[in-house]
């Protein structure tokens, strides 16, 4: 038999699905979650299933939903918070970073805090600069929070799994484009381990760093790349925070160059981060700098022509190898 | 409306003891440099947290302020394990992580002093969610101060709170400052109660400085709450002895000492030791007796935090994650 395929944003509503059924103090809160099933349709189906005391609307106030989140979770609950777009992160930084992510610490480790937030990232669809960004960052700057951003549905349900079955705060940021994206997805309640990256493609020239929505493009440029002779390895962080160093690292000693993918901008983007660390692991095993393809440094435009010029894609990651490689 | 005892009186008047005396020697021992960082003391505040904390159980949950050493006595805080985390030491209660702004004790439902102005109101929202979900009759109760009336995170959990009748009940203590700034000049009412008005809850005045008039108010208003009516905005008019930060602060010239000396004549403790000698129910010796006793609990507990360790530096990295 086949596998069985659905949607990106089905794997999510599969995912929530799976946690309420599973957890009985969970609840599932934010704009639009129940009577509209979400704005993307994450929620499909949930308030009918488990009613109103687990699947709650609430009003448009993301510090007010964030803060319901740390108390609840802080006094037992399991709270699975919604911020439909992570662009509406400012409004609720400060429970998200003076609350949320210090509570346990503040409080010499007694206080738990078992939060999951689901929010959207990504450009590509017209949306301009309020609801198009990729601002994951942020979150894993905050020591105490723990960021993923899945790249198929098969890693949506089982990150999003995983996320509420720990008892750390988990953000799951999820990207607005692949909503559609279909893949293979177990019924069953699967977990992806927080923490690992997954090599989904292997190679021996070049290691492609990638997450989320730029692992396909990742692979895209994998095999353009091998069609020139490279062969290049794309490994998806799938965890940001924690970062997987070791898979990294262990890649580039076997390829001896890297390029960092990520939709974000590029100064001060993750790819930073991960180079540097590279440089520190890996030194001599490097035959090229760590090349970086991000968003260039500029608010995300409206007009389709501007926002592809934007958005790093395929052409974009070819070009730096090519450039790496042949330099 | 509940009558209290003469014993709940006497809690009362012990709870309120306890704040005056813990925070006045707190002062001492920061002015004689020997708890670091920021101290924003309670004295003169007493009766809010002693009135409402007398009707909590530990099961109960309270949200703090940057001012929250009182809210935490009251709730039952010890003060051998509160000085140690003032003093930094290992045997605080956050272990020395937190320190006077992030004092806290889940196990009395104490869910923090605060460093961040009116983050407190939205965290309460959700610890009365948490009971209201588990079908239990117990409430949070969220302190903040006229300053923090005007943050938007009030306003949202206000907001929430009488939208799914939590029961949760805002307690606003209206020293008449925020921080340095008169009320006068960070907001166009005069009572934060009317405020209430706009989230279709009821909203309290109450004399701040009168321990019983707290207690009864503060009482109707968590009844409310457990009977599963819905929140109440209760605003309490009180004022701060010592100054925002530290006992004499910075000597910023932003209140003039008639106005303090006006504020206490109307010194919460001696009012209420007046009405309780009057009572009969606590004589002038007797509440003398207190203070002593207290002040003894007092020393106690500096001795121990002096005595304590401080944290070992391995420990920096725990408790970041579970």
């Amino acid at each position: 038999m086949a596998e069985r395929e659905t949607t990106y944003v089905a794997a999510i509503a599969e995912g929530a699905k799976a946690i309420l059924a599973e957890q009985e103090n969970s609840f599932v809160a934010g704009e639009d979650v129940a009577g509209a099933g979400g704005v993307f349709g994450s929620y499909r189906g949930l308030l009918d299933e488990f009613g109103p005391r687990r699947v709650i609307d609430t009003p448009i106030s993301e510090e007010g939903i964030v803060g319901l989140g740390v108390g609840a979770a802080a006094t037992g609950l399991r709270p699975v918070i919604d911020i439909m777009f992570m662009d509406f992160m400012g409004e609720c930084m400060d429970e998200i970073a003076n609350q949320m992510a210090k509570m346990r610490y503040m409080f010499g480790g007694a206080a738990t805090l078992p939060i999951t937030v689901v929010t959207m990232s990504g450009a590509g669809m017209n949306m301009a600069a309020q609801h198009s960004q990729s601002l994951e960052v942020w979150i894993c700057h905050l020591p105490g929070l723990k960021v993923v951003a899945p790249s198929t549905p098969y890693d949506a349900k089982g990150l999003l799994i995983a996320a509420a079955r720990d008892d750390n705060p988990v953000f799951v940021v999820m990207n607005k484009l692949s909503l559609r994206n279909r893949g293979p997805v177990p019924e069953t309640a699967y977990e992806i381990p927080i923490g690992k990256a997954n090599i989904v493609r292997e190679g021996a020239d070049l290691t492609l760093v990638a997450y989320s929505r730029m692992v396909a493009e990742a692979l895209a440029a994998a095999d353009a790349l091998a069609a020139e002779g490279v062969e290049a390895e794309v490994v998806d962080l799938r965890s940001l925070q924690p970062l997987d160093t070791a898979t990294v690292v262990d890649s580039v000693r076997k390829t001896h160059r890297a390029i960092v993918v990520h939709e974000a901008v590029r100064f001060a983007g993750l790819g930073g981060e991960i180079a540097a660390q590279i440089q520190e692991f890996a030194f001599d095993d490097l035959d090229a700098p760590v090349g970086r393809v991000g968003a260039p440094f500029s608010p995300v435009p409206f007009s389709s022509v501007l926002e592809q010029a934007y958005l790093p894609d395929t052409g974009k990651i070819v070009a730096e190898a090519r450039a790496l490689l042949g330099g | 409306m509940e009558q209290p005892s003469d014993d709940l009186l006497r809690d009362i008047h012990r709870r309120m003891v306890r704040i005056r005396v813990f925070e006045t020697e707190a002062g001492r021992m920061a002015e004689a440099g020997k708890i670091p960082g920021a101290l924003h003391l309670y004295v003169g505040q007493e009766a809010v947290a002693a009135g409402v904390m007398a009707h909590l159980s530990d099961d109960d949950w309270i949200t703090s302020t940057h001012r929250g050493h009182g809210h935490l006595i009251a709730k039952g805080g010890e003060f051998d394990r509160m000085f140690a985390e003032l003093f930094g030491r290992a045997t605080g209660y956050c272990r020395g992580k937190g320190g006077s702004m992030h004092i806290s004790n889940m196990a009395l439902g104490m869910l923090g002093a605060n460093g961040i102005v009116g983050a407190g109101p939205p965290i309460a929202v959700g610890a009365a969610f948490s009971t209201k979900f588990r079908n239990t009759d117990r409430v949070a109760v969220s302190f903040f101060g006229d300053g923090a009336s005007n943050e938007g995170s009030f306003h949202e959990a206000a907001n929430m709170a009488a939208l799914y009748k939590l029961p949760a009940i805002f307690v606003c203590e209206n020293n008449g400052y925020g921080e340095y700034t008169a009320q006068a000049n960070h907001q166009a009412i005069v009572d934060v109660a009317d405020r209430a008005a706009g989230y279709g809850m009821p909203g309290v005045v109450v004399d701040g400085m009168d321990a019983v008039a707290v207690f009864e108010t503060a009482g109707a208003a968590i009844e409310r709450a457990r009977k599963g009516e819905g929140p109440t905005l209760l605003e309490a008019k009180t004022y701060r002895f010592f100054d925002h930060v530290g006992v004499r602060g910075m000597g910023l010239s932003y209140r003039t000492d008639a106005e303090l000396e006006e504020w206490r004549k109307r010194d919460p403790i001696h009012m209420f030791e007046a009405r309780l000698a009057e009572l009969g129910v606590l004589g002038k010796d007797q509440a003398a007796a207190v203070h002593e006793q207290v002040l003894a609990d007092v020393k106690a507990g500096i001795e121990f935090a002096e005595a304590s360790p401080f944290p070992a530096p391995e420990t920096l990295l725990e408790d970041v994650y579970a």
